[in-house]
């Protein structure tokens, strides 16, 4: 209060940052921790465990997040059921594994190709967006159950299609020593374990964890800011009203099948870049790797993190990760130190039926996952971070609840 | 039956008919509409009021006649082929986006005049940001003409009843039409709003827009109406201006029943 100006003049440039009200939007103090979590993990992480590995896992986390925003588009924007999402996921990666490694040296066509990746991503990206488009032109005539059991079994298929087609893609052998990504230059330093910041010129990504995350980073940064921008435009209102009310949307000049078609090509086109990137970053692509459990884990994120929310499926797509990868796989070894911890380390031993504490906690891995969506669902239906909208949908649907009933009592 | 299109008809319907498996639901109908006037469509429950709106916006494939609007023969076409040629609806049980807001609801009815293209929006040209700002101003802007400009952020479905009914038609209107059809605005409506109602409709109307609309309240009908067709069991029972219609036998056995 003594010296009024010097105030004035400081919070002028804070003013105009709107810093407070930002931090009040919860969407962006979302964006905001996650940022700074993401530009500080790799450092912090190396600091802490001495080695890359968490960034690894989380350059890995990142392609889940990818599908998750791209899935977003189609399900929690065009209110679109996809079960078949894998799929364009599979095709990305595989388009990037053909063009990128020496399988084509040992097919029909007998000459491999290295196409760079910066190309592949996005040839990868219209490959799939095309094929959404394809799939979508005959299907989306068909609404709600109908749409989810096509996509379903265009989901089978794909896989299926690339197992079989084993003079081209190998089959169940795979395709392995996929191309890396490379660089001109690149920047490494003390957040990657070594001392000093250095320039490495003409670098290799060779399955360099840093070098990924910070990829995938860029990536999902992007996707963000272009999905986020759709929400916002003519389209994405468009999508919003169909999901709302076909006919009306028509009525209202909306060409619903085009629009309905762009919402699958676009959320296709995110897991084609999801796919390269899983192509170059693991340098083996099999078609195992593509089952409908990827479909429909990407749609838990999806639900879980807040259907139509952008930085509610990011971390929904995080927890959803960290549930599958962290917590249930250091789950039976936890459990016996705590065993042991409190006296009951008799139990870890296995002996005749009893796989031992940990064997069993490990059986019953996956009964505990659907026991955790389960507790998630009831306690949050909405998910983590609900839209705006969502959340006044299961607001309003309690609310009529109440009413019917109130309703009914004094009828009887 | 083969009239040409006269330049001062807005619409003409030739012979429409619309048949449900067994049920002629409108029976070979024919009128015209004229540029500028407000034509109402009476007739009791069941009369295919609704069907014939649904016919001529493309929610129905007629099953035989034509649809001529402004001299082009639109039957059969797409309902966001019909909207982009210029006739706007609203829709009996009213259909708005509920969860969107008031002023998005106005906003999607832009659309289809609205030129930004998938790379406009995915990356936020410059182009695609006025068009934005334009929208919203002109969206606020029909907002305050129905009378709402207050509501604009609020859900659609969390608005009273009669101004859902006023935004159903500020959407319409955003479509930029050139025919306005209004399918039973005044339901549910107190005195009071039926008269508000009618003034809207006069607003409209100097906008150089033609309504034409269903209605149930004979006095809104009678009110603000130039001519009326009455349709009873989906066929055309009367056609002429209140007065005529008003005193018509057929129509007084229509509404009150045959007399013994």
């Amino acid at each position: 209060m003594s010296q009024p100006t010097a105030v004035a003049k400081r919070s002028s440039f804070w003013a105009r940052l709107h810093l407070r009200e930002r931090i009040k939007d919860r969407d962006t103090a979302i964006y905001g921790v996650l940022l700074i979590v993401a530009l500080a993990w790799p450092m912090a992480t190396y600091f802490v465990t001495g080695s890359s590995f968490l960034t690894a896992q989380a350059s890995h986390a990142g392609y889940w997040v990818l599908l998750a925003i791209g899935l977003n588009v189609v399900v929690g924007f065009a209110g679109l059921l996809d079960l078949g999402y894998a799929a364009f996921f599979a095709i990305g990666a595989y388009c990037y594994a053909l063009f990128a490694s020496f399988q084509l040296a040992s097919s029909p066509l007998h000459h491999a190709f290295h196409l760079p990746f910066w190309l592949m991503l996005f040839v990868g990206m219209f490959v799939a967006a095309a094929a959404g488009a394809i799939l979508g032109f005959p299907t989306l005539r068909l609404r709600g159950d109908y749409l989810a059991i096509v996509t379903l079994g265009f989901g089978e298929i794909v896989p299926q299609l690339f197992l079989n087609l084993d003079n081209w893609t190998g089959g169940i052998n795979a395709i392995g020593s996929i191309d890396q990504p490379s660089l001109p230059a690149w920047i490494t330093g003390p957040w990657a374990g070594v001392d000093t910041i250095q320039i490495i010129p003409n670098f290799n990504f060779s399955f360099d964890p840093v070098a990924y995350y910070v990829l995938v980073l860029i990536m999902i940064t992007a996707a963000v800011i272009l999905v986020t921008n759709l929400y916002r435009s003519r389209l994405g209102r468009a999508w919003m009203a169909i999901r709302e009310d076909e006919v009306a949307a028509a009525a209202m000049g909306i060409n619903t099948v085009t629009t309905k078609l762009l919402a699958f090509a676009i959320g296709a086109s995110f897991s084609g870049f999801a796919g390269a990137y899983y192509g170059a970053s693991f340098g083996l692509v099999s078609p195992d790797s593509f089952l409908f459990v990827v479909s429909i884990t990407v749609l838990v994120m999806v639900v879980l993190g807040g259907m139509g929310n952008i930085p509610g499926v990011i971390v929904g797509a995080i927890a959803i990760y960290f549930v599958l990868n962290n917590l249930l796989v250091a789950l039976p070894s936890n459990v016996e130190s705590v065993a042991n911890a409190v006296g009951l380390g008799s139990l870890n031993k296995s002996s005749g039926d009893w796989p031992g504490l940990g064997g069993e906690v490990q059986r019953l891995q996956f009964l505990l996952y659907g026991l955790i969506l389960v507790g998630m669902m009831l306690l949050r239906p909405q998910g983590l971070f609900p839209s705006r909208v969502r959340e006044q949908e299961l607001k309003h649907d309690a609310v009529v609840e109440e009413e019917t009933v109130a309703e009914q009592v004094p009828a009887r | 039956m083969s009239e040409q299109p006269r330049n001062d008809n807005i619409l003409e319907l030739t012979d429409l008919t619309k048949r449900f498996g067994g049920l002629l639901a409108v029976d070979s109908v024919s009128l015209q509409i004229r540029r500028g006037e407000v034509f109402a469509l009476i007739g009791p429950n069941g009369a295919g009021k609704t069907t014939l709106f649904n016919s001529v916006t493309g929610l129905y494939q007629p099953t035989s006649g034509t649809v001529i609007f402004d001299g082009k023969n639109i039957t059969g076409s797409k309902p966001h082929q019909v909207a982009r040629l210029g006739i706007a609806r609203t829709f009996q049980n009213i259909r708005l986006f509920d969860y969107m807001s008031a002023l998005d609801n106005v906003r999607v009815g832009r659309h289809v005049r609205m030129h930004a293209k998938l790379w406009d929006s995915l990356f936020k040209l410059p182009r695609e940001r006025r068009e934005e700002e334009r929208v919203t101003e002109e969206a606020m802007e029909l907002l305050r003409f129905v009378g709402i400009g207050r509501q604009a952020n609020k859900y659609a479905r969390n608005l009273p009843y009669g101004q859902q009914r006023r935004l159903e038609i500020a959407r319409a209107l955003a479509t930029e039409p050139k025919l306005l059809l209004l399918d039973e605005p005044a339901a549910g409506f107190t005195p009071q709003e039926k008269v508000e109602l009618m003034q809207l409709v006069q607003k409209i109307l100097a906008r150089g827009i033609t309504v034409f609309l269903i209605e149930h309240d004979m006095k809104v009908v009678m009110g603000i109406s130039e001519r009326i067709v009455v349709l009873d069991h989906g066929e055309k029972i009367a056609d002429g201006p209140p007065e005529e219609v008003r005193k018509d036998r057929r129509v007084i056995e229509a509404y009150l029943g045959k007399s013994a």
